[in-house]
């Protein structure tokens, strides 16, 4: 039984391999890139739009709402790489009605791929805007003792953001497959609509757990002096 | 029992017995969470858009203990070491 499409060999060439997590990938990739190209070659201001154009507005506009909730104060900022997270994991679980296609974000990899971005670029935009000793600081935050349990936190929510959505992915083509092999019809139909929402829901988390990060590694110094007011989440 | 039937037999039992009670707490506490997300909505509808969400990070949070164990059980069925190691060694004898 495959665990991942990492089995499904599309071309070898000694140890090179060709699997169906690169080519899915890839072809997401191509997608995304290519459909917002075409959509926005030809971006009016005027109250008439193309249909693609409101979509994509209702996309962006949805989700920088949804960073601004999170705490972070500007959402145009961190919109390229949060935005490219929900859009990409969002888009790997929605694929799965093209018969033949499995979501790369079933292998392990790819999910450890993305959590290393996060992992990534939680420093870099904590340095960018807290400056490198300010964010160095927060990680002696409440006292010295607590320096070793900060490390360990980071390196554990990466990995928990890892598994994850590997586990959520992998399980849902794996129930599917045990399904098809016992009732061909109604049954694995409805197993395949939960998953399209799991899926759905998984995108959600680890971008709005990327923001959250993010916003706990800017927020930092700030949030000391000015307790957060309002319904912020 | 040779060292292959063993093998079998405990990644069999602990793959069962690690899904089985892996699951217990997670349901347990989501059940609670979403008690709480309900009577805390009945009380202000108002931030009905703010609890959903909490509730939905929480849930999310509460699933990957659920997912840790699930991803072990495969493991010790479709991925075993020890058993890959075993079969290596009966088929090269």
């Amino acid at each position: 039984m495959r665990l991942s499409p990492d089995g499904m060999i599309f071309w070898q060439h000694g140890w090179i391999k060709l699997n169906g997590t690169i080519v899915f990938t890839w072809g997401l990739m191509f997608v995304l890139a290519v459909g917002s190209k075409l959509v926005t070659r030809g971006l009016s201001t005027e109250l008439t739009r193309s249909r693609w154009q409101n979509l994509l507005e209702i996309v962006v506009t949805g989700i920088e709402k949804q960073i601004a909730d999170v705490g972070l104060r500007e959402p145009a900022r961190y919109i390229g790489f949060l935005g490219t997270l929900f859009l990409f994991i969002a888009l790997a679980s929605l694929c799965t009605v093209i018969p033949g296609y499995e979501p790369p974000t079933g292998s392990l990899s790819t999910t450890a791929a993305l959590a290393l971005c996060v992992m990534a670029a939680v420093p870099l935009f904590g340095i960018e805007a807290e400056g490198l000793g300010g964010y160095l600081k927060s990680y002696v935050e409440p006292t010295v003792i607590m320096l070793p349990f900060n490390i360990i936190s980071e390196l554990s929510r990466t990995l928990a953001l890892a598994v994850r959505l590997f586990g959520n992915m992998m399980s849902g083509t794996m129930i599917l497959a045990i399904l098809l092999t016992i009732t061909p019809f109604i049954f694995p139909i409805a197993m395949n609509a939960l998953g399209l929402l799991t899926g759905m829901v998984q995108a959600y988390i680890f971008s709005i757990l990327a923001a959250v990060y993010i916003a706990a590694a800017t927020r930092g110094r700030k949030a000391k002096s000015a307790p957060i007011q309002g319904n912020s989440a | 029992m040779d060292s292959m039937t063993v093998i079998a037999i405990a990644s069999i039992v602990t793959a069962g017995l690690t899904i089985a009670l892996g699951s217990i707490g997670p349901a347990l506490g989501e059940g609670r969470a979403v008690a709480t997300a309900l009577s805390s909505l009945a009380q202000q509808p108002d931030a009905a858009t703010t609890i959903t969400r909490t509730l939905f990070v929480g849930l999310a949070m509460i699933e990957s203990i659920a997912i840790y164990c699930f991803v072990v059980s495969m493991i010790l069925l479709f991925a075993n070491p020890f058993w890959n190691h075993v079969i290596a060694q009966t088929a090269g004898k």
